[in-house]
């Protein structure tokens, strides 16, 4: 029988592997996260962090083993779907991905203007974004010329500005300084208390400690703390 | 969203002007050189079809049929399917015409004891029914009747002529779509080229949710926008050439009242859709290999 916890679960694992030839990236990881959790997901580089959030947006298709993203299973989901579930997303990269041809307001327009919202919309959107992430004044800055901290802003302003359910963050504060990594962690609680799920891979103990929100460990390719809370 | 799609259309040219530009020259060269088959053919044809109306079959008559069959002989030919009417050019009239044509040598001919000249008709042909087949059918039919000696038609070379021209018409529709696919395979490999320039930022795009056809969208754009500029400059070309190559030939070379003339607007249509065919064509083929990936 389903109970109440798994019924809130937004995101589902169920024995997931994922391997690259012989190579194990991911082994039997079973997973639920649940509606407006904020979940670190821990462990030493190398561990499988990244791995991990790729598999949720399919940025990489499991090799064994189910996902289920709010009720949707990845393994069945058509070519021309896959779009339409990464919308659920909003995805903080590593290397921020920005595009570096294109202003920071059109970096964040871009989102907005891919699941057709109209002009005037995306202009008032973007604008209140960017004001959220204090890059009101860079908005025309083209993402070569910021800082770490600045790009990193602009990427979090990307994902928080289609409003959607879940966000992923891959280090977000990894290469930040300690004022700029807390101005970023703030953003990203902001964005949770309005009723986001957010999943930090993260392996800053410091960050995780102030925070206080659940933490489940990778260690080579395992989780190594229970699947459920 | 079209506007959103334009724009990024006109950015990658501006990007990537030089690339651009060598397509749109290719294009202009390949529908350039399609479409001056297209002008041969055409005027050819009309060329063709001009001769045709002069057409006429001489019969000659036997020596030995009397004046009193002539009338006779006139409603037969006059009879037969194709022929709008049939004059009698006695042997006398015939020698008369012949005298008028040779002045300067009538010395040649007046030594002659005998008219050697036949009497003779002229068969002229309605010109509808001016095919070939059907003026060789009419000569045969004619030329099985008892009292007639020969029958020629001088144009016969132009039936020659004619299927030379088909043969040219075939290389054309070959020639014609060699280019199409050069085209295609240009358009194809500029597009591919700034789809590599831009591979992050595709890739970026979809990572974020984009769907396929908006990142698509816009390259369409630019293919047409490149396809269409190619296939007016080419033809552009080919008018002022024909212009110029015109007003000198016309009055020296063609037959009195046959005028060369440009593509008519249907075939000139044609060309500029078929060279927008060619870039959307070639944006599919490298978008559908691309985005596979």
């Amino acid at each position: 029988m389903i109970g109440e916890k798994e019924k809130n679960a937004i995101i589902r694992l169920f024995h997931v592997y994922r391997h690259y030839g012989s190579k194990n990236a991911l082994i039997d990881i079973t997973l639920d996260v649940f509606k407006n959790e904020f979940l670190f997901i821990s462990g030493p580089s190398g561990a499988g962090k990244t791995t991990l959030l790729k598999l949720l947006y399919l940025g990489e298709p499991v090799s064994d083993g189910q996902i289920l993203i709010d009720g949707m299973n990845l393994s069945r989901i058509s070519r021309n779907r896959i779009p339409y579930l990464r919308r659920n997303f909003g995805i903080v990269f590593q290397d921020y991905k920005l595009i570096k041809t294109k202003t920071v307001y059109e970096n964040v327009a871009i989102v907005l203007e891919a699941s057709g919202v109209k002009r005037r919309m995306v202009q008032k959107k973007v604008n209140h974004v960017l004001r959220t992430v204090g890059m009101e004044q860079r908005h025309s800055a083209f993402p070569p010329s910021l800082s770490g901290g600045e790009q990193q802003r602009v990427a979090i302003a990307r994902a928080i500005v289609g409003d959607p359910k879940i966000i992923l963050a891959d280090e977000p504060t990894g290469s930040l300084d300690s004022e700029s990594a807390s101005f970023i962690f703030n953003l990203l609680k902001g964005v949770h208390t309005r009723g986001a799920t957010v999943i930090i891979a993260t392996h800053d103990k410091e960050l995780i400690k102030k925070t206080g929100g659940r933490v489940v460990y990778l260690s080579s390719g395992r989780l190594e703390t229970s699947p459920y809370v | 969203m079209i506007r959103l799609f334009y724009k990024r259309a006109i950015q990658d040219i501006r990007e990537n002007r030089f690339l651009n530009t060598v397509t749109i020259i290719t294009i202009a060269l390949s529908i350039l050189i399609v479409s001056v088959f297209a002008l041969f053919f055409i005027n050819t044809n009309d060329l063709i079809n001009h001769w045709k109306k002069g057409i006429r079959v001489v019969v000659y008559l036997k020596t030995n049929t009397s004046e009193a069959m002539i009338p006779d002989i006139k409603k037969k030919f006059e009879e037969m399917y194709g022929v709008s009417e049939a004059v009698f050019i006695s042997k006398e009239e015939a020698l008369e015409q012949l005298k008028r044509q040779i002045k300067s040598q009538i010395s040649l001919l007046e030594d002659l004891k005998e008219n050697p000249l036949p009497d003779a008709f002229e068969v002229r042909m309605i010109p509808s029914s001016q095919s070939w087949e059907k003026v060789e059918t009419l000569s045969d039919k004619i030329e099985s009747l008892p009292y007639v000696d020969d029958v020629e038609y001088g144009e016969k070379w132009l039936g020659r002529f004619t299927n030379i021209v088909n043969l040219f018409r075939l290389t054309g529709y070959g020639v014609g779509g060699l280019f199409f696919m050069a085209a295609v395979f240009i358009v194809a490999n500029t597009i591919r080229l700034v789809l590599y320039s831009r591979r992050e930022e595709i890739e970026i795009m979809r990572l974020i949710g984009a769907a396929d056809s908006f990142i698509k969208f816009p390259f369409y754009i630019q293919s047409l926008i490149q396809s269409t500029l190619g296939g007016i400059l080419g033809l552009g070309i080919l008018f002022i050439a024909f212009t110029i190559i015109a007003s000198n030939v016309e009055h020296g070379f063609l037959p009195g009242s046959f005028q060369i003339r440009f593509l008519p607007p249907a075939v000139f249509f044609s060309i500029v859709i078929s060279s927008m065919l060619v870039g959307w064509l070639g944006c599919y083929l490298s978008l559908k290999q691309f985005l596979r990936i």
